[in-house]
């Protein structure tokens, strides 16, 4: 057998680590700069502040921009509070065994369930059963359902970093463990528990496969939360799927990518300082 | 205070408990309802027809009453591999070289780059794959471009972010310790990666590379686009092919009574290889951190 | 629809169990009517229903029974929870606003005719929805929806709809423009989408390998494809599959060697529609019936038409609506004048 020189070998295997770790960057950068570079040009007030006209070939995203901000609202305003409590409930009123097993369990499968079935899972129990009919409601219940878990990880890791010492000064303070976690663990534990919600709203706007089928495609302006409304995500897919218009497909594409990317940066941003400020 | 005020206190305490823990338990009553919505619409079918109408039937022809899902099973099952050989070693190979072989500041740039592009929505995978891949393909191979190739490159791409990061926390969170201790014995760079970091590491990259390929087997949008979705067991690498969750999306809308519960019993097929793999990434992840609280 | 209110029928379930009381809960109409029916159920077939009820979860997870037991006492007071949100009839009763929802051929059209509709009355909203013919005639059926869009004809249990002919549309079959194929007969046709043919040269053009592409079972174009040109034999399982027309359009534009078939109405100058038997898809000869691929576009109503959709319905079918259609590239039902 052929026994290269260990020295040799180093060499030649940093040389191809370096040759495909630039692949996958200049990959991903690729993708990015396409979308930005042709999208960037079509973005001005008017395609913001328009709504699509003629199935999108003309006019702005108005109406998906706002469709997109209600269903995850919504989303969030029936996800946080589930999410925070399920928190709470894991770290502060009970002790690891069975039932904290059970819920992790549940949580962490929850998060493997892909969005497909989400989908149909909404749809069937949101549209038809609850006879909420496509709309920003069903979306934004089954995108609820989507994020939970992501709630639940965060912010049991936001307030499990909470010094326990905190919570000892105000026991012995004499307050009760309600008081406790109103007061003391959650105010602390706030940046990192708004840290996960972000991250959960950059996921429910690149959601496509559970909006199409809970909260419809019709290109309207919502209404009302049983209106049915056509996301962001779900307006450029039908537009570049379907050919409607590339420039417009190009733009949607790039105020997509940036909101997500703009708060994921924020994510990062608060996290950087949640982590200085703990140190 | 009186005995009577710290009953109740204690009162309103356990109801505070009691009430947290139906919040609590809703993630898993989320889950349960989602199992029994999806199998209670999808099971009587399969029962109905036979297991095997479904599992190893080869023709999809739902309006001839014909459910054969072999074609989509196996579809998943080769675009999710194929993902897998485009996306772990290029992901493993930038992680490995981002940790032991870049300047500290390189990966203190790289890393949150390639986490922001972990956010990138997948219909935007998809039509990146759909505008430059797809064509490439067709013009440089033949065939119609639409195929398991340009399905499984996308869905390698899509998945690289996540088995980077993940990757790359399991390599730190290998004690220095250990590198010292190989390196001292004159171990080179990268005898001391293949032979102490990447083994210590190994669960926790195990793990990512599950995550990924869970991703990749869910993924649905990304993979319509550029997958051509014929229901057939495709022939070569060249050839279109469906997966399951293009199946359910794809013909969704339209279907109706025995139809629409086919994709339902779609959905229960996917449901399960997916717990299946959730389980066995659980598994991976729990012996990690035995393995890491044992150190 | 299928998963209307007395929807039982082949249920995993038996009747007496946890789901079917979850079913009947849900589909209550009002919150009053539920706490009775909740308490019922869980004092009379709470033992037995659980006990299905964990039967039939073994079949995944045996080993975490524990955490779906636990479940299987939170999902009644969950799905309360749910119930909580604002009551979700008061779109039905609201009269400035009407749905219309069905087949994705209609759609676009039926989103223009909206467009020019709400132009005229502000204040009035129509909303117009994909979902599909067969979905379509369901959402009238359970009332999801006010109007329902076909685009193939009813099957027999259908029958019960009231249906008005909005409009004719042809059938194209559609190449790549830089294919030399100018016709075709519908036996070649049929050869190409079943796979017996799968080149080009053997139909006197490129030496190239056919990509076929259709539209997904189901589908209103797809149906009245596989009626008027098929017949009893089936597509190709080999064909690339996409769900809209507008999709099929676009991967036919982009592949020189692919051939698909799409709404008349919806062809554009990025495809070239072949001639069948020496015959052009034209209105022209639509009309003079030669060109044998139409299929009618109907809007569905489960009771004679009323109020707002009445309004719509007459909308469409006036001389302005109608006598634009040919523009558009369907056929009128009606002439002007």
């Amino acid at each position: 057998m052929l026994r290269i020189n260990p020295r040799t070998e180093q060499k030649i295997i940093s040389y191809l680590l370096y040759f495909l770790t630039s692949i996958a960057i200049i990959v991903l950068i690729f993708i990015l700069t396409v979308i930005l570079k042709n999208g960037l040009p079509q973005l001005s007030l008017e395609f913001l502040t328009k709504n699509p006209a003629d199935m999108g070939r003309e006019g702005g995203i108005l109406s998906t921009i706002l469709a997109t901000v209600f269903l995850t609202f919504i989303a969030l305003l029936v996800a946080t509070p589930l999410g925070v409590g399920t928190a709470i409930y894991l770290t502060e009123y009970t002790l690891e065994g069975r039932v904290t097993k059970i819920i992790r369990f549940g949580a962490e499968c929850l998060a493997g369930i892909p969005s497909i079935i989400f989908g149909l899972f909404g749809f069937i129990l949101f549209v038809n059963k609850l006879n909420f009919g496509w709309s920003i409601l069903s979306g934004g219940l089954t995108l609820a359902f989507m994020i939970l878990p992501t709630i639940i990880r965060t912010s049991e890791e936001a307030i499990k970093s909470v010094p326990m010492a905190y919570r000892l000064v105000s026991f012995s303070l004499g307050s009760t463990r309600w008081q406790t976690v109103t007061k003391v663990v959650l105010p602390s534990a706030i940046p990192g528990i708004v840290t996960g919600v972000i991250l959960s709203i950059g996921r429910s706007i690149g959601e496509t496969a559970a909006v199409i089928f809970t909260a419809g495609s019709a290109l309207r302006m919502p209404t009302s939360i049983f209106s049915s409304s056509r996301t962001m995500a779900v307006h450029f897919y039908i537009l570049a799927k379907e050919g409607v218009s590339m420039p417009k497909a190009y733009g949607t594409a790039a105020v997509l990518v940036i909101s997500i990317l703009a708060i994921n940066l924020l994510t990062y941003y608060m996290m950087g300082r949640y982590i200085k400020k703990k140190s | 205070m009186s005995s009577n005020g710290t009953n109740k206190l204690e009162k309103s305490d356990r109801l505070i408990k009691l009430s947290l823990l139906m919040i609590a338990l809703s993630a898993v009553s989320v889950l349960a309802i989602i199992t029994i919505f999806i199998f209670e619409q999808g099971l009587p079918i399969m029962f109905r027809y036979g297991l095997k109408h479904f599992l190893l039937g080869q023709d999809w022809y739902p309006s001839e009453k014909s459910f054969g899902l072999l074609p989509m099973i196996i579809g998943s099952l080769m675009v999710t591999f194929g993902a897998l050989i485009i996306g772990v070693p290029l992901g493993l190979a930038s992680a490995i070289f981002l940790t032991e072989f870049s300047s500290r500041r390189l990966a203190g740039f790289l890393k949150p780059v390639i986490e922001l592009l972990a956010g990138i929505p997948s219909v935007v995978y998809g039509f990146i794959g759909l505008m430059f891949l797809v064509p490439f393909i067709r013009e440089r191979f033949g065939g119609p471009g639409l195929s398991v190739l340009a399905a499984s490159v996308i869905l390698g791409i899509m998945i690289l972010p996540t088995v980077i990061s993940i990757t790359i926390d399991s390599i730190r969170a290998v004690p220095d310790s250990y590198r010292e201790g190989s390196m001292a014995l004159g171990a080179t760079k990268w005898q001391t990666v293949r032979m102490v970091v990447l083994p210590a590491a190994r669960s926790g990259i195990i793990a990512g590379i599950i995550l990924g390929m869970g991703r990749a087997i869910g993924e649905t949008m990304a993979v319509i686009m550029v997958a051509g979705n014929a229901a057939d067991i495709p022939g070569s690498v060249l050839a279109p092919v469906r997966t399951l969750t293009s199946n359910i999306a794809l013909e969704m809308a339209y279907a109706s009574g025995e139809h629409r519960e086919a994709l339902f019993a779609t959905g229960v097929i996917l449901f399960i290889i997916i717990m299946i793999l959730n389980t066995v990434a659980n598994m991976s992840s729990a012996k990690q951190r035995k393995k890491g609280s044992g150190r | 629809m299928r998963y209307g209110k007395n929807y039982t029928g082949n249920s995993f379930f038996k009747k007496e169990n946890l789901f079917s009381f979850l079913t009947s809960a849900l589909n209550q109409k009002s919150l009053e009517t539920a706490p009775p029916l909740l308490k019922q159920g869980k004092g009379r077939t709470y033992p037995e229903c659980g006990q299905s009820f964990l039967r039939f979860l073994k079949l995944f997870s045996p080993r975490k029974l524990a955490a779906f037991k636990a479940s299987s006492v939170i999902l009644p007071g969950f799905i309360l929870i749910l119930m909580f949100f604002p009551s979700c009839q008061s779109k039905k009763s609201n009269t400035t606003e009407i749905i219309v929802a069905g087949s994705t051929s209609v759609q676009p059209f039926a989103d223009k005719w909206a467009e020019l509709f709400m132009e005229k009355r502000p204040g009035l909203v129509v909303n117009v929805q994909g979902g599909g013919s067969s979905a379509g005639i369901m959402a009238v059926k359970t009332g999801a929806a006010h109007i329902g869009m076909s685009s193939r004809e009813l099957k027999e249990d259908e029958k019960d709809l009231h249906e008005i002919e909005v409009a004719h549309d042809g059938l194209a079959i559609i190449v790549h423009p830089s294919n030399p194929v100018e016709d075709l007969t519908i036996d070649q046709v049929k050869g190409i989408f079943s796979g017996d043919i799968v080149n080009w040269k053997t139909i006197n053009g490129r030496d190239k390998a056919i990509t076929v592409v259709v539209r997904e079972e189901g589908s209103g174009t797809r149906g009245a494809f596989q009626e008027m040109v098929m017949g009893k034999t089936r597509i190709s399982k080999k064909a690339i599959v996409q769900d809209s027309n507008g999709t099929v359009r676009e991967i036919v534009s982009r592949d020189p060697n692919s051939i698909g078939f799409i709404s008349l109405g919806l062809v554009n100058e990025k495809v070239k529609a072949i001639s069948l038997n020496g015959v052009r898809p034209s209105e022209e000869n639509i009309l003079k019936k030669q060109y044998h691929l139409v299929r009618p576009f109907l809007f569905l109503t489960r009771e004679e038409p009323s109020g707002l959709a009445k309004e719509f319905i007459e909308f469409v079918l006036s001389d302005e609506i109608q006598s634009m259609l040919p523009k558009e590239g369907l056929i009128p039902v009606r002439k002007a004048g």
